[in-house]
């Protein structure tokens, strides 16, 4: 595949929520290797988007390709393996809460892809491992820290081997001091190659990994452009980042 | 021990061993009755819901005497003949199978639309979903409730002897009405009652404990 085949593209989605449209009619094309950082004030309809690129939120319209092939997202059996092939991480985590990190990789290694108990095992200690946390796997989510959470749930998402990883704000719910673990594993995803699109706040993440950035506001991407293009003087995205900036105190 | 005693402690052993033979069957096919039912009336499509629904407003609304002696006294007159067991286990199943849906449902609706959303995303079918990670969550919630059914169940396993099982009520009764020693027969028949109980609520403690994870309920 050349990197100028779109691996994931959607044109048009629109979502409303009671009367009130949430997605005007957003696309998005994603090249192999690709990172894509949606950014933009609460409510903008970043977290919608995303939920709506696998049909967590079912679209009220909208069309996807995968690998340039149409899917069809109101058969179950396209939609269900599309969505093994297009991974997610929330920003609440939502490991399996009754399941050890371990189990928690396992499961769809298991039920989805069929994958005996020991392959399982094997996969889900080679993604806890890349993870940093080999030493914790028999632990409950209830016994790990959000950082450790968060990392548990990539390890989960990346052992479906995902051909697309969607990242809804990371780390927003997470410490200050817990939120450098996560970012250095999603730093490492990308020095590996992931195409990935993720709604984050977090500057230092929007300015280094991002090949495009699209600012997201009431429901439409208002601008779109590289990160060298779009966050000069007089933008609204670099607008936005100055008041993130000077929340956090980062420089950028 | 003087004869009276004697006759009694044999008969309540004979009617002990029918109690148990109707709470175990009837708890077992409560608590699957009451996972399918409370399943149903949280995931299931409208008709589907609406009838389980029915059922449960049914078997909760009306006395389990009333439905037991339909089962046994009405059935026949549309050509089901039950036996006197027979009736008393599927009304005992029906009933705490309306019972008990009503605390799977409640839990089910408490496990957040997070971890479906978490489950969807990994390519898990909506059946899949439920059954794996669902359900698991909402039993551990729903087992103090569910337990407490069980133990509801132990004494209306009583109302069995209405319909002629000879349990350990109607054993006992039996007894008290040859003997006219009501008293003496129902303090024992009551303390049988709370040691069937007490083995329960013993019973469904491990059951906690054993099924206990760090993160659900105390501790």
């Amino acid at each position: 595949m050349t990197r100028n085949t779109p691996i994931l593209r959607v044109e048009n989605i629109t979502k409303s929520f009671g009367g009130n449209p949430i997605l005007k009619g957003v696309n998005l094309s994603l090249n192999k290797g690709e990172i894509k950082i949606l950014v933009g004030p609460s409510g903008g309809g970043k977290s919608t988007f995303l939920q709506c690129m696998n049909c967590l939120i079912s679209p009220d319209s909208g069309k996807f390709w995968l690998e340039e092939k149409p899917v069809d997202i109101f058969s179950k059996k396209e939609l269900y393996r599309y969505r093994q092939q297009v991974g997610m991480i929330f920003q609440d985590f939502n490991l399996f809460d009754h399941l050890t990190a371990m189990d928690n990789v396992t499961l769809a290694l298991r039920k989805v892809k069929k994958m005996d108990k020991k392959a399982a095992s094997t996969r889900a200690m080679i993604e806890l491992s890349q993870v940093g946390l080999d030493d914790k796997t028999k632990l409950y989510p209830a016994e790990l820290s959000g950082g450790q959470k968060q990392r548990v749930a990539i390890a989960r998402a990346l052992a479906m081997d995902p051909k697309v990883l969607l990242l809804d704000e990371p780390t927003s719910a997470l410490d200050p001091d817990l939120t450098g673990e996560v970012i250095d594993v999603i730093r490492n995803l990308a020095k590996k190659g992931m195409t990935m699109v993720m709604a984050t706040h977090q500057i230092s993440l929007i300015r280094t990994l991002a090949d495009e950035i699209l600012f997201m506001e009431a429901g439409t991407v208002v601008e779109q452009g590289s990160p060298k293009g779009l966050l000069v003087p007089g933008t609204r995205s670099q607008g936005f980042c100055d008041k993130l900036n000077s929340l956090s105190g980062e420089g950028i | 021990m003087s004869p009276f005693f004697q006759e009694l402690f044999e008969a309540l052993n004979r009617g002990l061993v029918m109690s148990i033979a109707l709470i175990i069957p009837s708890a077992v096919g409560g608590v699957l009755l009451g996972i399918l039912t409370g399943c149903l009336r949280a995931f299931g499509d409208t008709f589907i819901r609406k009838a389980c629904d029915t059922y449960a407003a049914l078997f909760r609304g009306t006395p389990l005497v009333v439905q037991l002696f339909i089962l046994y006294f009405g059935f026949p007159n549309i050509g089901i003949y039950l036996t006197p067991y027979a009736a008393a286990v599927t009304g005992f199943i029906l009933c705490s199978g309306a019972y008990q849906s009503e605390y799977v449902r409640g839990a089910l609706l408490s496990i957040k639309k997070n971890q479906y959303f978490a489950a969807q995303a990994l390519g898990l079918s909506k059946f899949q979903s439920i059954f794996w990670i669902i359900i698991p969550q909402a039993m551990r919630k729903a087992l103090p409730g569910c337990g407490n059914e069980i133990i509801y169940l132990i004494k209306y396993s009583s109302l069995a002897y209405i319909v002629t099982v000879m349990e350990l009520t109607g054993e006992g009764k039996t007894l008290a009405t040859e003997y006219f020693r009501f008293t003496e027969v129902f303090a024992v028949i009551g303390l049988y009652y709370l040691a069937l109980v007490s083995l329960a609520i013993l019973a469904l403690k491990k059951l906690e404990k054993a099924v206990h994870i760090p993160g659900f309920g105390k501790g």
